[in-house]
């Protein structure tokens, strides 16, 4: 019961989407502040009917009704609790479900922020936002409905994948779809402005905080991503050039570019049509993501001619909302005001050199990404693009935009000296060289290339980090006046400074990954495996027996030098319902250093198959993302002034940072 | 009864969500301009900053200036408390109050009725779970079996019960595995070795592989008399071409064999059909034994991944069987199903793929 009135508020949200949609266009057109009010009530009813649906699919996991079709192709009764509720976005049904309650959370925001938005770009955001909901909503009903039933109720459920049996499963995909949905904010209000043809350097300001949120969310879904995709999958890998993460890389990049723009609007007033050209593409990047994904032409052009409702009701949504708002950018951006111009060196001019670089990267990925699949589609040949291809094309684009990131950061806005930053940056270069230098002496192996990545990354952080100093500390002042100065620095400072040194720290972490050793064997108990300065003796291997899987866990002992470290354990298991072996890795932290361990095919003779790897430093790659994100939200919680003028806030509650929390 | 007041109540309390902001015109009207407002606060907000020493007097000064230019472009573009109020906007409020109060329980209703199973409400909760009982019983029993050998996987006594009902469900790979399990906790008696056999010979699509010899001839140490594992050795010898030692193996089984053997019809038909090849120049002889029986385990094979699904594997044998049947439109249609039930398997529809080109059934692309 609780199932069909959960499908009911699905249908009653798409009326009452419509309303959303409708009403305060006309509101805004007429100038009526009546009927644009009408906006955040429904999208705060819209959330409310939507909430209630994601209940209902949940209560339906959690008691294990087999009567709806979903529930039974992706649950199990002896499922651990916590898979009972992941699974409900770890399919595609569940997943578009979640999707849309995120798209109506941030629509539920924006209904809430009233007061620091002016009311008609607020009617114009929600209608558009309703727009969008409408047709997701449409999808989801018309052709991947979670609430199906299945008469007779099956017996038991077939289970979730078991790769997806995880808790990197239970965060992941919210991070991301967090991330993907709240770029759809900063499109809503980029079309709103295109609608009004009215835009300036308050727009900037309130898509600001959106956009940072959004990209925070974003980059810790893809670390975390990436992260699961490492020790899930067991081949040591972290990231793939998959066209699923590449997926979630474009948006990525193209937000990047854009959080970065908007800066330059509410700073300097200009690149404003740029700005909302980034705003329509990131989103559009985003909802190719998800049509890449969710429609199946990744897995094979047949599947998606195989089920042609739902590719095709995706790329009409793609087709629709990306077409419509590019021909309405066309129509309408002739008539907003030109900001000014300025100089090529300074901050802003080093601004729109990042977003030439970024704008670039990110249409390699695209076109390495979607030109296997025109072709297959063209011709049927199967090519795959893979790491070879954005080594060439990626890696030439960014290794520039990072070598410039400290000067752009150092250089001030409307007039830059650049022979002065360049001063303020020959300390940080000389460390770096030198940090090169020690690389070399101390390693032995691994590309030539890796030493000056170190190199690189060591320039970053402490480029980054030198902002701080040269803001706060001069010669001959006491310590104590410098660290006053320092933490009196605005916040967002201080998140661009971190945000920064974590774009550093992967730059390390990836380095690093030049002097991964990986070896493999076959082991009796009592034998041994090394790699880099470790050296593993397996103990024993225990069979064990739980509620939905066998496994197979192989104990061993770490040593390194012949010390003890401590023990770690990896599993090969075997879900019964699905029959469907998994492998479970086992990694042992050392500070930064992991030694992780997969087990392959048991021998006849009774011996265990195991891949190790040392992996030196690779911890810094997700750490460095989870402090790119940090950096982001310390920046969301300052209060900027609403106009540009230099000042410092004192603590009162920022006021469009909502989405943070 | 219930649920559709409930139904209703959802309905009721949309309506109002879009009505409400409509009933507070007045209210609405008498607010100060929310577009003008936004800029006044920020006004008073740089003069605060400025009292307080945050901000230099002339930067206070230019910044004041600018957000007083924004608000006298936003001043001056409209008048909103003329446009909350008369003929016009009372106008455009019962227009929408009339979309609320028609399109909101219509495109529900209609949508909920299209996709919905409206026709679940009325009947009492549990009384559509207890149709197709004897089918669902199998199926329970099956999946209760399962889940007690998952915490007591030695207890060979439900192996040996599931076993065969694997193989009637045409889940032919776990009743090999549930006939090794019974074979290892009971011990190896003739009769469970021949059926293990004639599992191994239905998964290789009916080849009496090596394998499975050695099982039948395990078996028939243990007792000479299995019929099952004669009959298959038999064949066995067939397929190796040795077709004179297998048609006298085939007499003597029929010599032997009570008046009332329901297989012996069986025989006799193998024996004919040797006699009749025998004249012929191909001995095309692999897939005709038996073909009833793998025409019966290709319809269980079918049927079962039909209703329920199956890995990969399943499916491309389907799909050889198909061929190797002659059914070439059938395995057309297996591999088209196939490909739907494993689109989210990027593996298997790599295994899809490769049986269906190894088969060369092609065709089914876009």
């Amino acid at each position: 019961m609780l199932v069909e009135a959960g499908h009911f508020a699905l249908a009653l949200a798409l009326g009452l989407s419509l309303i959303q949609f409708v009403v305060p266009l006309w509101g805004a057109r007429a100038n009526d502040p009546v009927l644009m009010s009408v906006a955040p009530s429904s999208a705060l009813a819209v959330l409310g009917c939507v909430g209630f649906a994601f209940l209902a699919l949940t209560f339906a996991y959690l008691t294990s009704d087999f009567s709806v079709l979903n529930v039974v192709e992706n649950s199990h009764s002896t499922k651990p609790l916590i898979y009972k509720i992941s699974g409900v976005w770890g399919n595609h049904e569940g997943s578009m479900l979640l999707w849309v309650l995120i798209l109506c959370l941030f629509g539920a925001v924006v209904a809430l922020a009233r007061n620091s938005i002016p009311m008609r770009l607020q009617a114009n955001t929600l209608a558009v936002q309703a727009a969008v909901t409408v047709a997701f909503l449409l999808f989801i009903l018309m052709t991947s409905n979670p609430f199906r039933r299945l008469i007779p109720a099956a017996a038991e459920g077939q289970d979730l994948n078991p790769l997806l049996q995880d808790p990197g499963l239970a965060i992941h995909p919210p991070l991301l779809y967090i991330g993907y949905v709240g770029f759809s904010i900063s499109f809503a209000f980029a079309c709103a402005a295109l609608i009004d043809g009215r835009i300036d350097a308050v727009w900037a300001r309130i898509v600001r905080p959106w956009t940072l949120a959004a990209w925070c969310f974003l980059t810790l879904g893809i670390a975390m991503g990436s992260y699961w995709a490492y020790y899930e999958l067991g081949w040591g890998g972290w990231w793939f050039w998959d066209p699923v993460e590449n997926a979630s890389l474009m948006p990525w990049l193209a937000g990047t570019a854009l959080l970065h723009s908007t800066v330059v609007m509410e700073k300097r007033d200009a690149l404003k049509v740029w700005t909302i050209l980034l705003a329509i593409l990131t989103f559009s990047l985003s909802l190719l993501g998800t049509f890449l994904v969710r429609s199946g032409v990744l897995t094979s052009v047949h599947s998606f001619a195989v089920d042609p409702a739902r590719g095709t009701f995706i790329l009409g949504i793609l087709m629709i909302f990306i077409g419509g708002s590019l021909a309405l950018f066309a129509w309408r951006a002739p008539l907003l005001q030109q900001g000014g111009l300025f100089a090529p060196i300074s901050r802003e001019g080093a601004l729109v050199v990042n977003n030439l670089f970024l704008a670039s990267a990110c249409a390699t990925v695209f076109i390495g990404t979607l030109y296997p699949l025109a072709l297959e589609v063209l011709t049927g040949e199967k090519i795959s693009v893979g790491a070879p291809f954005f080594n060439a094309t990626f890696l030439p684009l960014v290794l520039p935009l990072l070598l410039l990131l400290p000067f752009g950061q150092t250089l001030a806005w409307k007039r830059g000296n650049f022979l002065g930053t360049a001063q303020r940056l020959y300390t940080i270069f000389g460390l770096a060289i030198l940090a090169v230098l020690i690389t070399l002496a101390l390693t032995r192996g691994g590309p030539v290339l890796a030493p000056f990545g170190i190199g690189l990354g060591v320039y970053l952080v402490l480029g980054s980090l030198n902002e701080i100093v040269t803001r706060s500390w001069s010669r001959g002042k006491p310590l104590s006046v410098a660290w006053a100065k320092a933490t009196g620095l605005p916040r967002s400072t201080w998140g661009t400074v971190i945000a920064h040194a974590g774009v550093g720290l992967v730059v390390l972490g990836i380095s690093a990954t030049a002097w991964d050793v990986e070896s493999l064997g076959t082991l009796k108990p009592g034998e041994r495996i090394g790699a880099g300065p470790y050296e593993l003796r397996l103990e024993r291997i225990v069979p064990r027996q739980e509620a939905n899987y066998r496994e197979d866990a192989a104990l061993f002992r770490v040593f390194r030098n012949g010390q003890e470290l401590g023990t770690v354990e990896s599993m090969k298991r075997l879900y019964v319902t699905r029959g469907m072996p998994t492998t479970e890795a086992g990694i042992l932290t050392s500070g930064l250093t992991q030694i992780y361990v997969s087990l392959g095919e048991v021998q006849p003779d009774g011996a265990m198959g195991v891949r190790l790897y040392y992996k030196p430093l690779v911890l810094l790659i997700w750490i460095g993302a989870v402090v790119m994100a940090l950096g982001g939200a310390l920046s969301l919680t300052d209060r900027r002034l609403r106009i540009a003028a230099p000042s410092r806030a004192k603590a009162s509650p920022p006021v469009a940072s909502v989405p943070a929390e | 009864m219930m649920i559709w007041v409930i139904l209703m109540v959802m309905t009721a309390a949309a309506v109002m969500a879009v009505l409400w902001p409509l009933s507070r015109s007045a209210a609405v009207a008498r607010q100060v301009d929310p577009n003008t407002q936004f800029y006044r606060d920020q006004i008073a907000e740089i003069e605060r900053d400025r009292d307080r020493g945050a901000m230099l007097p002339e930067e206070a000064e230019a910044a004041k200036a600018e957000a007083g230019r924004r608000l006298l472009r936003a001043s001056g573009l409209r008048d909103h408390e003329a446009l909350a109020v008369g003929e016009p906007a009372l106008r455009r409020r019962r227009a929408v109050s009339t979309l609320a109060l028609s399109v909101l329980p219509i495109v529900a209703l209609a949508v909920y009725g299209a996709y919905g199973s409206p026709h679940l409400l009325s009947e009492p909760p549990g009384a559509q779970l207890r149709q197709d009982a004897g089918k669902l019983d199998l199926d329970t029993a099956v999946v209760q079996i399962e889940a007690h050998l998952a915490k007591e996987p030695q207890d060979g006594r439900g192996w040996d019960v599931l076993a065969p009902v694997y193989l009637r469900l045409g889940r032919i790979e776990e009743a090999v595995k549930a006939y090794e399990s019974a074979l290892r906790y009971l011990g190896r008696d003739a009769g469970r070795l021949a059926s293990y056999g004639e599992a191994l010979v239905i998964v290789h699509d009916g080849i009496v592989t090596a394998d499975a010899q050695a099982v039948f001839q395990e078996a028939l140490s243990l007792d000479a008399s299995s019929v099952k594992a004669r009959l298959y050795l038999a064949r066995a010898a067939e397929q190796d071409g040795q077709v004179e030692k297998a048609k006298s193996e085939y007499q003597t089984i029929l010599a032997s064999a009570p008046p009332e053997a329901p297989w012996r019809g069986f025989v006799q038909d193998q024996i004919a059909r040797i006699d009749g090849n025998q004249g012929g120049s191909a001995p095309a002889m692999r897939e005709q034994p038996n073909a009833e029986a793998i025409v019966g385990m290709v319809q269980g094979l079918a049927s079962r991944l039909e209703a329920q699904g199956g890995s990969p594997e399943e499916w491309a044998r389907l799909m050889r069987s198909y061929v190797v049947l002659g059914q070439r439109d059938k395995a057309v249609a297996a591999t088209k199903r196939a490909r739907e039930a494993l689109a989210q398997d990027a593996a298997g529809l790599r295994t899809i793929d490769a049986m269906a080109q190894e088969l060369k059934l092609t065709d089914t692309g876009p």
